[in-house]
């Protein structure tokens, strides 16, 4: 109106009206209680009193035989879990991918719905049907390997401590494969027409037209995707707890980080639950993560040429 | 079109890898839905034909539908998730609005707090989460998981939506104003509308997560009033180990539904992922 003498800006109450419900809900119950976790981690309970203890409780986790011993195995064995990820999980997406974006394959639509099952379903059902076909009381595994004629070659390997992580590792593939597939099927189908004419005039093709042009162009979505594999594989917990049980056995041997965190925070059987140790594994946790994504943002990130179209 | 890409060994070896690989991620539901209507005879004699008129038998699902008390935890899941859902989709894109269409200050670092989220996962916070909730009173109530499902969900989708917020034409929202329409108007009314297919996508994202979620309901919610379809699954599995009818008709009820809306939604997942919504 003409008689509006308003100052050029008035405060904007909407903008803080449309942030202020997310912000608070996300503040609250996630970088609170996160801040939160992190100071438990230097404090002890003693006496029913909350006590600062400085980085006691870390040097306990790394140092005192009764913590340290199950630390270590947890994140080596979370480090291995993560290995086998990136070996298997993420070529074979590639390849899926590769093969599903080729022109004019016919059913691709079917392909693409049917991989993607497993990743919709909920780990206390995949980690129980698997041990339903691992179990040599069924017997379904050791009878598909005796129509291959491997039968010799079946042992219960959920059960044996040298196979179990391993075994639990691929299943864990098996269930996200569609993941990796479909991030780099959607990069691969950005990947301009001309581009590939282009290769194909100067006579490259199939595999070699693979390799020297489709991967440096894919290469961002492949850091992206190892990176959320390394914060996913860091943050596990259910498979194993729906598979092993929360002891991760056999002996320990399919322990990592999220298992070791439910028992030493909640207690399991003989053990009392200490939240303050809980949340200095937790720390740990967030450190480990924390710094795998500081790699990827300021390593990876700045190194991969991204090319626009 | 060279010749090197309709070559027809090439086409026939995509084909056999790709159905090779479609059978392996289908084999174990396959089998598991299968044998869930055999008798014990069958599962165990005959683990991979199909149900025969002579091993067919439902005591695997009338043991689960007598034994464990699925719908109700089938009712909590729902509500679970599909209140986070919407808290996540409202919240979510009105923040994805403030941030994709006012320039303020500390746009930017808002962005970026937000974005946190995407990288931290939420469980490491569990600890205090456990405490804040014991304070408050909220632990064994389905308030508890919604509103760390509704925190969870929120990073990812003020990233996605304002993404797609920001392809919302400037034009209609400067008319919208022209014509005196409120800000709030101009979100509910002209925006939401036509951000209406990404939210689709986002909520496909926000829902697998939290429906098949096992850490927080056995941390904050185990109550047999609270439990979801998940852990009503797992503790029921634990109980009958040996009851091979009743564990893989349990685990043939907690596929289907989510089968049944993934070949519903498939489409809209699919198309969300591979439209770039996730770069």
């Amino acid at each position: 109106m003409a008689a509006d003498i308003r100052p050029k800006r008035p405060f904007r109450w909407h903008i803080g009206v449309f942030l202020a419900p997310a912000v608070l809900v996300y503040t609250a119950i996630m970088i609170l209680p996160l801040a939160g976790t992190l100071q438990l981690s230097l404090f002890r309970n003693i006496e029913q009193h909350q006590v600062f203890v400085g980085l006691e409780n870390f040097r306990m986790l790394f140092g005192d035989p009764n913590w340290s011993v199950g630390f270590w195995n947890a994140l080596r064995n979370n480090t291995w879990f993560f290995i086998i990820h990136m070996l298997v999980q993420n070529p074979i997406g590639v390849m899926l991918a590769a093969l599903l974006s080729s022109p004019k394959l016919r059913f691709a639509a079917f392909y693409r719905t049917a991989i993607f099952v497993p990743t919709i379903l909920s780990f206390v059902i995949v980690g129980f049907a698997w041990k339903l076909i691992l179990s040599p009381l069924w017997g379904v595994a050791p009878h598909l390997m005796d129509l291959v004629g491997l039968k010799s070659l079946f042992t219960p390997w959920l059960g044996k401590e040298q196979y179990a992580l391993t075994a639990l590792s691929l299943i864990s593939v098996w269930q996200f494969v569609g993941i990796p597939m479909m991030l780099i099927y959607a990069a691969l189908l950005s990947i301009p027409e001309e581009v590939i004419e282009a290769a194909e005039c100067d006579g490259i093709t199939g595999l070699s037209q693979f390799w020297k042009i489709k991967l440096p162009l894919i290469l961002p979505s492949i850091g992206i995707i190892s990176i959320l594999t390394f914060v996913g594989n860091f943050n596990a917990f259910d498979l194993i707890y729906t598979a092993q049980g929360a002891l991760a056995g056999p002996n320990y041997s399919t322990d990592i980080l999220g298992t070791f965190l439910y028992r030493a925070f909640f207690g399991f059987q003989l053990q009392v639950g200490d939240p303050n140790m809980g949340a200095a594994i937790a720390t740990m946790m967030f450190l480990i993560i924390l710094g795998g994504v500081c790699v990827y943002l300021f390593l990876v990130q700045t190194r991969l040429r991204r090319y626009q179209f | 079109m060279s010749i090197a890409t309709r070559s027809v060994p090439r086409t026939i070896g995509a084909h056999a890898i790709l159905l090779t690989y479609t059978v392996i991620a289908l084999f174990p539901v396959i089998l598991v839905i299968m044998n869930s209507f055999k008798s014990r005879a069958g599962i165990f004699g005959a683990p991979l034909t199909p149900p025969t008129p002579k091993t067919f038998d439902l005591i695997g699902y009338t043991t689960v539908i007598g034994q464990g008390d699925f719908i109700h935890y089938f009712q909590n899941s729902l509500v679970v998730t599909v209140a986070s859902l919407f808290f996540v989709l409202l919240f979510g894109a009105m923040a994805a609005f403030a941030l994709s269409e006012y320039r303020f200050r500390g746009n930017s670092l808002m962005g970026l707090y937000l974005a946190l989220g995407i990288m931290i996962p939420i469980r490491l916070g569990t600890v205090a989460i456990l405490q804040l909730m014991v304070a408050s009173g909220l632990v064994n109530t389905l308030t508890a998981l919604i509103l760390v499902y509704t925190a969870q969900g929120l990073p990812l989708a003020v990233f996605i939506l304002s993404e797609f917020m920001k392809q919302v034409s400037d034009d209609l929202k400067n008319a919208g104003r022209i014509d005196g329409l409120s800000e709030y108007t101009i979100f509910f009314r002209l925006v939401l509308p036509l951000v209406r297919p990404s939210m689709a996508t986002v909520a496909v994202f926000t829902m697998i997560p939290i429906w098949n979620d096992l850490w927080f309901p056995l941390i904050l919610a185990p109550s047999e009033e609270t439990k979801t379809v998940t852990l009503g699954a797992q503790l029921f599995l634990g109980q009958f180990v040996t009851n091979w009818n009743a564990i893989l008709a349990a685990l043939s009820l907690a596929i289907m539904p989510v089968l049944i809306l993934y070949v519903i939604f498939s489409r809209q997942l699919i198309r969300g992922i591979t439209s770039g919504a996730v770069k």
